[in-house]
């Protein structure tokens, strides 16, 4: 592969990314006072924050094919969200939540902990 | 002079949860990268004019298989679409943000939306624009940096950090938490419950995020309808 080749290619994700987010600034730029944009800007956030959360647990599946857990990591990716949120919850402490929890499941990973064999 | 290093310091420690997240990932993409012969400065300029965790491992499996611009062009978009919706949610925030503006709407991944969605803002002023700002580059420099480290550094990294990316999760449980707390209001999250859980159950994997972050905004939209007729209604 030239080296123009690859400048291109990368000129060319940069723009079909930078499109994605800049298009509604562009587009609805004279709308941003109107009630259902600030309706969106109300519910909008918290609402893609837990679709995250349920993506990111996504191989989390209970049951599935005979087994306690069918997903690679299912367990420990339960086990460490649960505790993130009981920290929290409990704390309301958000870098210690995030970094006990992050600690938990690394350790459940690297000893193979709830990680089928 | 004193509050400016004590306003990055501020940044700084609402960014940790991203660093914990971006270092690796960012490490895995510059590894990658690396084991297509291609050159390291290709992946640091990615990582600087790209900066879309999901859109860069993308691009790079595009070029193995030779894709043609075109091609490369429809799939980043269609890949990064969801960003879409992000916009629409902060077209008044970014109001009056000045130069700042156009870095704030560059910088807008996943991980800087949900910092920037989950902070107090009072109000719009200068001072907000100026922590965003500083939130969204101590964000990408953690990219860069992760990249940086595994394009040069590749293989020899000798820390085992499997599991560490968990820090990105653990970032989103704790934001939803908060909006909860804030917000007080069950809908937007009935709403991502069926959406997200109808969206795995229905989708493939590479239109889920897309699929279920576009129909949640459509709800909200319907909501918003509902809501405003019965209010004309009731007039």
């Amino acid at each position: 592969m030239s080296e123009t080749m690859l400048l291109l290619v990368i000129a060319v994700c940069a723009l079909a990314t930078f499109a994605t987010r800049v298009l509604p600034f562009v587009a609805l730029s004279r709308h941003a006072e109107h009630p259902l944009i600030l309706h969106l800007g109300k519910f909008l956030p918290p609402a893609v924050m837990l679709i995250l959360v349920i993506y990111a647990l996504r191989n989390f599946r209970p049951l599935a094919e005979g087994s306690l857990n069918g997903g690679e990591n299912g367990l420990p990716l339960i086990v460490a969200s649960i505790s993130v949120a009981v920290l929290h919850v409990w704390r309301r402490n958000a870098l210690l939540s995030i970094i006990g929890g992050t600690g938990l499941y690394m350790a459940m990973i690297q000893l193979g902990w709830f990680v089928p064999g | 002079m004193s509050s400016h290093v004590s306003d990055w310091r501020d940044a700084m420690l609402q960014t940790v949860p991203v660093m914990f997240g971006y270092l690796p990932l960012g490490a895995a993409f510059g590894i990658l990268f690396m084991q297509l012969d291609h050159p390291w400065w290709g992946a640091l300029l990615m990582s600087l004019f790209i900066y879309a965790g999901a859109g860069q491992f993308l691009a790079v499996t595009l070029l193995a298989n030779h894709a043609g611009l075109l091609e490369i062009a429809v799939a980043t978009f269609m890949l990064n679409s969801r960003h879409l919706f992000y916009g629409l949610s902060l077209l008044k925030r970014f109001q009056g943000a000045g130069w700042r503006k156009p870095y704030l709407i560059f910088a807008l991944t996943d991980e800087t939306y949900s910092l920037l969605t989950s902070q107090r803002h009072t109000t719009l002023d200068r001072h907000d624009h100026a922590c965003a700002w500083r939130i969204s580059a101590l964000n990408q420099l953690w990219w860069v940096l992760g990249t940086l480290a595994g394009a040069l550094a590749g293989a020899t990294l000798e820390f085992d950090s499997r599991g560490i990316e968990f820090a990105l999760t653990a970032l989103f449980i704790v934001l939803t938490l908060e909006q909860a707390r804030r917000l007080r209001k069950a809908l937007p999250f009935l709403v991502a419950l069926v959406v997200g859980l109808g969206a795995i159950v229905l989708l493939p994997d590479r239109h889920l995020l897309l699929g279920a972050i576009g129909t949640a905004s459509l709800v909200l939209l319907a909501h918003y309808l509902w809501v405003d007729r019965r209010q004309e209604n009731r007039a």
